[in-house]
């Protein structure tokens, strides 16, 4: 049933009449300013072509929503350390391949001359691969809330069974810091924000209500065509009648409760640190850190890790794109000295980087 | 960020079910489900764990609403 759900929800004549509502509610006077936080969304909304769809009066703008793009360049450049120094298997997420260091290779580059590295679509084939071999094994942890639980049950689970040849580098960060400094910033004025749904399933709709005390929309999105629509329409209203509160247009998957268990589970294995983002620098207590008891699977810890406090490449205008300063479009080097064959900046990398997804699918410019 | 796949549960142990993903089989994780769930349910699945149940009612209400905004530009045309 959900795949029949997919479809509806991608139905084209009720997209067609929710454009022709947001057309119809649209206030001439003024123009809307929406930012997705979540490359999931992103994706989606350049995937089928939203941005060219919706008048001119509204401006969708991408946030720091994409994991491997707000890792900075010196939490790049360690792992690149590490493998190089140290004779260890690296674990990672798909979207990290391709990733540039300041030195230029990528771990491709190094998996063709003779370094493991190894894809896992889950923290489960990370413990099976640890379990089955000698040799020392890290895991490259990048993620949201919805990807962070699953790591500290990694952890927990390595505990458990004794699997001592098992660490993990942790890179996550957490989505109320960022999203603090998105309303404070008043270069970027943003009228409402689609809120990323999934996140919410860990989260809970609490994470938004500051969003609202700053007068903002906040509507939890879906990511199908129609979810996506749907949400925009809800935020013109709100920014129309001014009265602004969190709503959820996902509740097909989305409670709104906060996750208890996701939450026992970092909470037991994590505590809250500083974390430093791409473009956005040092947020305190946006990131985490493994617990003292725990220490053994800190891979900063068991190799001496050092991340050094720079946040971006020269040149790459990655972090402009992620606070929504610029467009894709806007740097110089998008789709000539940087393109997803031959990425300069990691947002041209993950497959949910914002510039990516300009130039996969030819969003143009406004 | 965080993208989902739904699955429909085919079988549950312990700690993992067994869910069928557009035609393929997975084993996923239960460990931070916070749902009670059966056999027939559908959740939403993040790299190998299932993170919520799907609520099929929530999916028609959603629909509907947006068929009325459809039937209401009808009788306006």
């Amino acid at each position: 049933m959900p795949m029949n759900w997919i479809e509806k929800f991608r139905q084209k004549d009720l997209a067609e009449t929710l454009l022709n509502r947001i057309n119809n509610s649209l206030k001439s006077s003024r123009s809307y300013k929406i930012m997705e936080i979540c490359g999931t969304h992103t994706v989606s909304i350049s995937k089928y072509g939203i941005r060219n769809l919706l008048p001119k009066h509204i401006h969708l703008i991408s946030g720091p929503g994409c994991p491997v793009c707000v890792t900075s360049q010196s939490e790049i450049d360690a792992i690149f350390s590490l493998i190089s120094e140290h004779d260890v298997m690296l674990a990672v997420y798909g979207d990290l391949m391709k990733v540039p260091g300041s030195g230029g290779e990528n771990l491709l580059d190094l998996r063709a001359r003779g370094k493991e590295v190894v894809i896992v679509n889950s923290v489960l084939d990370v413990i099976k691969l640890a379990a089955s071999t000698k040799k020392e094994v890290v895991f490259v942890s990048i993620g949201f809330e919805t990807t962070t639980p699953q790591t500290a049950y990694l952890i927990l689970e390595a505990h458990l069974r004794q699997i001592n040849n098992l660490s993990v580098l942790l890179y996550n960060k957490t989505m109320p810091e960022v999203v603090s400094l998105l309303l404070k910033d008043e270069h970027l004025n943003i009228d409402g924000f689609l809120c990323p749904g999934h996140v919410t399933t860990v989260t809970g709709e609490e994470l938004y209500y500051p969003m609202v005390q700053y007068k903002k929309a906040a509507v939890i999105a879906g990511f199908e065509p129609l979810d996506i629509l749907q949400s925009i329409l809800t935020i013109v209203e709100q920014v129309n009648t001014q009265k602004f509160n969190v709503v959820n247009n996902y509740k097909r998957v989305v409670s709104g409760s906060k996750n208890i268990k996701a939450y026992n589970l970092m909470e037991k294995v994590f505590e809250v640190s500083d974390a430093i983002w791409r473009g956005l620098g040092v947020i305190p207590k946006s990131g985490l850190k493994i617990k003292e008891e725990y220490a053994y699977f800190d891979a900063i810890k068991r190799y001496g890790v050092e991340i050094k406090k720079y946040s971006e490449k020269k040149g790459c205008r990655c972090g402009d794109v992620l606070k929504g300063y610029v467009k894709p479009t806007e740097c110089e080097m998008f789709g000539s000295f940087c393109t997803p064959e031959n990425p300069f900046g990691p947002c041209m990398v993950s497959h949910e980087g914002t510039c990516a997804a300009y130039y996969q699918f030819g969003d143009e410019c406004e | 960020m965080c993208l989902g796949f739904p699955g429909k549960v085919l079988e549950i142990g312990e700690f993992t079910a067994i869910v069928d993903i557009a035609g393929t089989k997975r084993e996923v994780s239960l460990a931070m489900l916070p749902d009670e769930i059966e056999i027939g349910d559908y959740v939403m699945v993040h790299v190998g764990f299932a993170i919520a149940k799907m609520d099929p009612k929530e999916a028609e209400e959603t629909l509907k609403t947006l068929l009325e905004y459809a039937d209401e530009l009808d009788r306006e045309v």
